[in-house]
């Protein structure tokens, strides 16, 4: 169950690393766990602090944008204004 | 009284009579900042040369004639606020090499208003934390205790004021990573109401919660951060359209005839009795004054935690899927496929802390688990939300503890996540909430480390309890007294 939790967190678990992850997620499910015993049915889940309606902008194109170097400027690496990464179709 | 022991409105005063200048403010501060580094690890980078040059500016400025009243006032941003041109790292590795190419909103509103950024200052990484010990660039000091944390996420924020580096520090506070901080350092730190301060730019942890807010030494430096801080953001879509305020101007009120709320959920089992008699001591003060106390219940607070403990890591794990090694986060260098650079990119790049609550976010989110996690979480935070709104209809402020002991050692919570967690139980339900809180200094234990006292205000109720801690602040002086860490 961790490892697969792991995987969608798509964060690398090694073995050795296993017991005290799995110990520590059942301490803070331990913890967590007695929210169950609280009635709640009926109770409208809250999203969000504030009742606002999401606000739109005109479709319309913006004068002002960062420009493509600024933004790859922090790839880890990127040639001829693309990210590299490794080869996925064979 | 030298200039590093100045506040922030006592430094805008120095500045308008030309005591002093910007350059020489912010030499002498930078200076206090690298000295420091040893002993407190309160920043991550200080930025030297951008500081005097936006100093020469802001004298500039005032040589033709500008006025604004925090020209040439120096601060530094909690490194998770994007700096244009600098690195923000927001405590982790994965952001360790990362340069933002844009500035975020709080960021550039204190820029306009003529302050000075000395530097970016040292949190939990990813504002994971209630200890500063999970940053990267490793754990901040107490300045009243070396051996012991300065509290979190906001640690650095908190240590530098304390220590008297800085006048002013900005913050983010998702649950309680102000204001525990604050307590633990003895400073005063505002989270404002959700949606008053921008959070365009400010690295998302947990976007329904996390609210940036002013750190200084007193409140009514606070009030005078907020009136710049605080505004409409539109590059925010959760930014309220009522955000801005006169903070400064709603300062100096009478506390005659205030009601005050006070929790008995906020003075049972776990709080230290030192820290609940100083408390008491504080909110006499203000009885003293004129206001009455009521009693009140926030039942549901005792399941602030573990809500929090679901909503957080789930709001987390899906910002967080942003660091893919690619664009611009750490990129692992022994992978050969797609697959093997996610996975070991994000194990390197992240830390333990912020890995296992990916991992618990995944988890609540994930299919077959959803409704008896996350959406149990929602309806309980609808609860919790609901006991303050009951309060609020009898009481105009609640007033406790922000933490229920002071300052822990280093060290001392880092093996147990769980232990570590109720570091903030006084502080989660008002992020769950939404409304503000400020915490601010009202007495020392024992052995010498600071007390906070929480007030808690109805949504939009920032310029109230900032006008109330500043009332008690012009009374007490608590919030002057200084940290021994030079001698230490």
């Amino acid at each position: 169950m961790v490892k697969r939790i792991a995987h969608l967190s798509r964060i690398a678990l090694p073995d050795n690393e296993l017991p005290q992850m799995v110990s520590q997620l059942e301490r803070i499910f331990s913890l967590v766990a007695e929210m169950q015993a609280v009635p709640t049915q009926g109770v409208e889940p809250m999203a969000h602090p504030l009742d606002l309606r999401q606000p739109l902008r005109s479709d319309a194109l913006r004068q002002e944008c960062l420009s493509r170097e600024e933004l790859m400027a922090s790839a880890p690496r990127a040639q001829d204004g693309l990210f590299l990464v490794p080869k996925v179709i064979e | 009284m030298e200039l590093h022991q100045m506040g922030v409105a006592e430094l805008s005063a120095g500045l308008r009579n030309k005591d002093f200048s910007a350059v020489e403010l912010s030499s002498t501060l930078l200076q206090r900042l690298r000295q420091a580094q040893d002993n407190l690890n309160a920043c991550i980078t200080i930025s030297e040369e951008s500081a005097l040059e936006q100093a020469r500016a802001a004298d500039q400025r005032r040589a033709q004639g500008d006025s604004a009243p925090l020209l040439g006032v120096p601060l530094a941003h909690k490194d998770i606020f994007c700096t244009r041109g600098q690195r923000t790292t927001c405590g982790s590795k994965m952001l360790a090499e990362f340069v933002s190419p844009y500035d975020a909103t709080v960021v550039q509103r204190f820029q306009k208003a003529g302050m000075v950024s000395l530097g970016k200052l040292n949190m939990d990484e990813f504002a994971m934390g209630s200890s500063n010990e999970t940053s990267f660039f490793g754990a901040v000091r107490n300045p009243w205790d070396l051996t012991r944390v300065p509290g979190g996420s906001s640690g650095g924020s908190a240590a530098a004021l304390a220590a008297r580096l800085l006048p002013a520090a900005t913050g983010t506070d998702t649950g309680g990573s102000i204001r525990q901080p604050a307590a633990f350092c003895g400073v005063t730190g505002l989270k404002p109401t959700y949606g008053r301060v921008s959070r365009y730019g400010m690295i998302a942890f947990a976007s329904s919660l996390d609210q940036g807010g002013p750190m200084a030494r007193s409140a009514a430096d606070c009030a005078l951060l907020m009136d710049v801080m605080a505004g409409h953001d539109a590059l925010d879509s959760t930014s309220h359209p009522q955000a801005a305020g006169r903070f400064s101007a709603a300062l100096g009120r009478s506390v005659k005839g205030l009601r005050i709320g006070v929790p008995e959920e906020f003075f049972g089992e776990g709080l230290d009795p030192e820290v609940a008699q100083v408390v008491q001591e504080a909110i006499q003060w203000y009885v003293r004054q004129g206001a009455e106390i009521r009693p009140v219940h926030l039942p549901n607070n005792v399941h602030a935690v573990s809500t929090y403990y679901v909503l957080a890591p789930a709001e987390a794990s899906s910002n967080l899927s942003r660091f893919d090694g690619i664009r611009y986060s750490h990129r692992s260098g022994s992978s050969v496929d797609l697959q093997e650079l996610y996975l070991q990119s994000r194990y390197e790049g992240f830390g333990p802390e912020v890995r296992r609550r990916i991992l618990v976010g995944s988890y609540v989110l994930s299919a077959g688990y959803y409704d008896a996690y996350y959406r149990k979480a929602q309806q309980l935070r609808a609860l919790i939300r609901e006991d303050f709104r009951r309060a609020f209809a009898e009481v105009d402020v609640i007033m406790g503890p922000t933490t229920p002991t002071p300052a822990f050692a280093l060290g001392a919570k880092s093996a147990d996540p769980v232990a570590m967690y109720l570091a903030d139980i006084y502080t989660i339900a008002v992020n769950l909430a939404g409304i503000p809180a400020l915490s601010l200094p009202c007495g020392f234990s024992k052995a010498g480390l600071p007390i906070g006292l929480q007030i808690m205000g109805n949504y939009f109720a920032d310029e109230l309890i900032l006008g109330l801690g500043d009332a008690y602040q012009r009374d007490s002086d608590w919030h002057q007294q200084v940290p021994g860490w030079e001698e230490q």
